[in-house]
C-alpha cells in the first residue's frame, strides 16, 4: 500500500529552533531515509523551497495569471513529503512517528493513502 | 522460439535451477542472485542466438559460474587463499520438481512481511526480474531490489534449512504459502492504479504458481480450493469491467462473457475437493463462486446455498467481512431488513469501522428497502472511504442513481 506522509511546516516555529535543534532534525531525517531505503519501503522523498517562493497559477479567459506567494495564507505550509510503499496503514503510521517533526509542537505530519499513481514509479 | 515462449521457459526453469544450486551449495541468498543473473543473460542471448539444446543445463552452468565468481571475490575480499576446491559444478538433468515447493516455503518464510514474501516468491519461484516485479507493484526498481535483498538477509539470519518442514509445521507454513499466492492473485485482480495490464499478468502468475503447488500436493483440499477460487474468479475478468474501465457488479455482469473453460475447470476441482475429508476457507469461497457460476442469470442464483456456505465459513473462519457477505445473501432470501439487521451486529467491530464495504453494502440494502436518502448518504460515504478509483466511480454513480 502506498502512502504519502506529508510534512506541514510552520516557518515561525522552525525559525525559533536553535541550530542544534535544526541539525538534530536534519540528522533524524537522514537516518529515517536510510532505514526506509534499506527496508525497501521508500519510493521517493522531496523537500520544497520556502512557501514565499511559490507561484500561484490560474487561467482566466484563456490567459494565464501568475501571482507570487503561497495559495493559502496560513501558518503552516507543505514543506515536503515521503512517498512510501508499506504493508498497512498501521505500518505507515509507525513509520511517520519516526519523523523528527512529530516531536515538535507546531509542525504537522499527515499520513494519507495513495489512490492513483502513474509516471516514473513505473520506471 | 518466440520471446514469450522463451520467457515462459525461463520462468518454469528458474525454481528448478535455483533449487538444485541451493541443494549443492547452501546459501540461498547467493544462489538466488546467481540464478537471477543467469536468467537475465538468457533473456538477452536466447532470442538472438537461439535456445541451447539443454536450456536447464545452460542456466545451471552460467548460474554456477556466477556463484563461484562471487564466492571467489568474497574470499578475496577477506584475504583468504585457494578457494577453487570443490565448487566446480557440472550441469545435471535431474527432475527437481520438489525443489519448487521447498523454495516456495522458503520465500514465504514466516519472519518476512507479506510484501517481502510476495516479492521474493515472484522472483525466486516465479522467475520474474526485479524490474518486472517493481513495475507490477508500481514502485521504483531500487525499492523492490532493497526489499528482496532485505528479505533474503532475514531468511539467512533465521537460519532456515533447505527442506520441507514436517508434520504440523508443514500445514501451518502451507497456509502462509497459500496466503501469499492469494495476495499475488488479488493484486492482479483488483487493478486499482497505474497500468492494469501488468496486474492482470500477476493474476495469471498466481494461477501458474498455484497450479505448481497443486501438482505437488494434489490431495490437499485447501490447495485445490484456492486454485478453484482463482480460476472461478479469473473466469469473470472480461465481464467485471466495461471497456471504459468501470466496474460491473456481479448481478449485472454479462455471464456469457465468463470464460467457460476456466469455470468448468474450477467447478470440477472444487467438487473433488469438497468430497475430501477437511473443509477449509478457500474451498468454501470456491464453492460460493461455483454456486454463482451455476446460475445462468443473477436471478437464478441459489441464494440459500450461498448463505449456507457463508454460514459455515463464518463458523470455521470468523471474520466480519464474511458476515458482511452473508448479509447480502440473507437479504436475497429474507429481504433487505434481515440483511440490515445482520449488518447492525457489525457496527461495534473496529476492524470494519468506516470501511467502505460496510458502507456500500448498507447503502445497497437501504436502496432495496426504498430508503433513497439513507442509500444516497451511505453510497457517498463509501465513495469517500475507498482507495480504489474504479470503485469510487462506481459508488458515485450509484449515489447519483438513487438521488435521481
Amino acid at each position: 500500500m502506498k502512502f504519502l506522509i506529508s510534512m506541514h511546516i510552520n516557518p515561525a516555529v522552525l525559525d525559533a529552533l536553535t541550530d542544534q535543534e535544526k541539525a538534530a532534525i536534519g540528522d533524524g531525517h537522514g537516518r529515517f531515509i536510510e532505514a526506509l531505503k534499506q527496508s525497501g519501503e521508500l519510493i521517493t522523498t522531496l523537500a520544497l523551497v520556502d512557501p514565499s517562493q511559490a507561484a500561484v497559477v490560474s487561467v482566466r479567459k484563456g490567459q494565464p495569471v501568475v501571482t507570487d506567494g503561497p495559495f493559502l495564507e496560513a501558518k503552516e505550509y507543505l514543506g515536503g513529503f515521503y512517498l512510501i510503499d508499506c504493508e498497512s496503514k498501521e505500518r505507515a503510521i509507525e513509520l511517520a512517528a519516526q519523523i523528527p517533526d512529530t516531536a515538535i509542537e507546531g509542525l504537522g505530519v499527515e499520513v494519507r493513502q495513495v489512490m492513483f499513481a502513474d509516471g516514473q514509479l513505473e520506471a | 522460439m518466440t520471446a514469450p515462449v522463451i520467457e515462459g521457459l525461463l520462468r518454469e526453469l528458474t525454481p528448478q535451477v535455483l533449487g538444485a544450486l541451493v541443494r549443492r551449495h547452501g546459501q540461498f541468498e547467493g544462489c538466488e542472485d546467481a540464478v537471477q543473473e543467469a536468467v537475465l543473460a538468457a533473456a538477452v542471448q536466447w532470442p538472438a542466438e537461439g535456445v541451447p539444446d539443454n536450456p536447464r543445463g545452460w542456466l545451471s552452468t552460467v548460474a554456477s559460474r556466477r556463484l563461484i565468481d562471487q564466492m571467489r571475490s568474497d574470499h578475496a575480499r577477506r584475504e583468504r587463499e585457494s578457494v577453487t576446491a570443490a565448487v566446480e559444478v557440472l550441469p545435471q538433468d535431474v527432475p527437481d520438481t520438489d525443489d519448487t515447493l521447498v523454495l516456495l516455503f522458503l520465500c514465504c518464510h514466516p519472519t518476512l512481511t507479506a510484501a517481502s514474501q510476495v516479492a521474493l516468491t515472484l522472483r525466486a519461484v516465479g522467475g520474474l526480474t526485479t524490474a518486472e516485479i517493481a513495475r507490477a507493484f508500481l514502485v521504483p526498481e531500487a525499492t523492490m531490489a532493497a526489499r528482496i535483498s532485505r528479505a533474503k538477509q532475514r531468511i539467512k539470519a533465521a537460519g532456515s534449512s533447505f527442506g520441507l518442514p514436517d508434520g504440523a509445521e508443514l500445514q501451518e507454513r502451507l497456509l502462509v504459502v497459500l496466503h501469499v499466492l492469494y495476495l499475488i492473485f488479488n493484486e492482479g485482480y483488483t487493478a486499482s492504479s497505474g497500468s492494469e495490464l501488468h496486474r492482470a499478468d500477476l493474476a495469471k502468475e498466481a494461477i501458474r504458481l498455484t497450479r505448481m503447488v497443486h501438482a505437488q500436493l494434489p490431495g490437499d483440499g485447501e490447495v485445490t480450493g484456492l486454485l478453484a477460487l482463482m480460476l472461478l474468479t479469473h473466469a469473470r475478468r472480461e465481464a467485471r469491467t466495461t471497456p471504459a474501465g468501470d466496474l460491473v457488479p456481479l448481478d449485472e455482469q454479462d455471464r456469457t462473457k465468463w470464460d467457460r473453460g476456466l469455470v468448468d475447470e474450477g467447478v470440477e476441482l472444487i467438487k473433488a475437493a469438497l468430497a475430501g475429508p477437511a473443509l477449509g476457507p478457500y474451498q468454501l469461497q470456491a464453492a460460493i463462486a461455483a454456486t454463482h457460476a451455476d446460475a445462468a442469470t443473477a436471478a437464478e442464483t441459489d441464494w440459500p446455498q450461498v448463505h449456507a456456505l457463508y454460514l459455515i465459513l463464518e463458523r470455521i473462519a470468523p471474520n466480519p467481512m464474511v458476515t458482511l457477505n452473508r448479509a447480502i445473501a440473507l437479504a436475497e432470501i429474507e429481504g433487505p431488513e434481515a440483511g440490515l439487521a445482520l449488518l447492525s451486529t457489525l457496527d461495534g467491530d473496529e476492524r470494519l469501522a468506516g470501511h467502505h464495504r460496510l458502507l456500500s453494502v448498507r447503502a445497497h440494502l437501504l436502496e432495496k428497502t426504498g430508503d433513497r436518502a439513507g442509500a444516497y448518504e451511505h453510497y457517498r460515504r463509501a465513495a469517500k472511504a475507498t482507495a480504489s478509483m474504479a470503485e469510487q466511480r462506481y459508488l458515485e454513480s450509484r449515489a447519483s442513481r438513487v438521488r435521481a
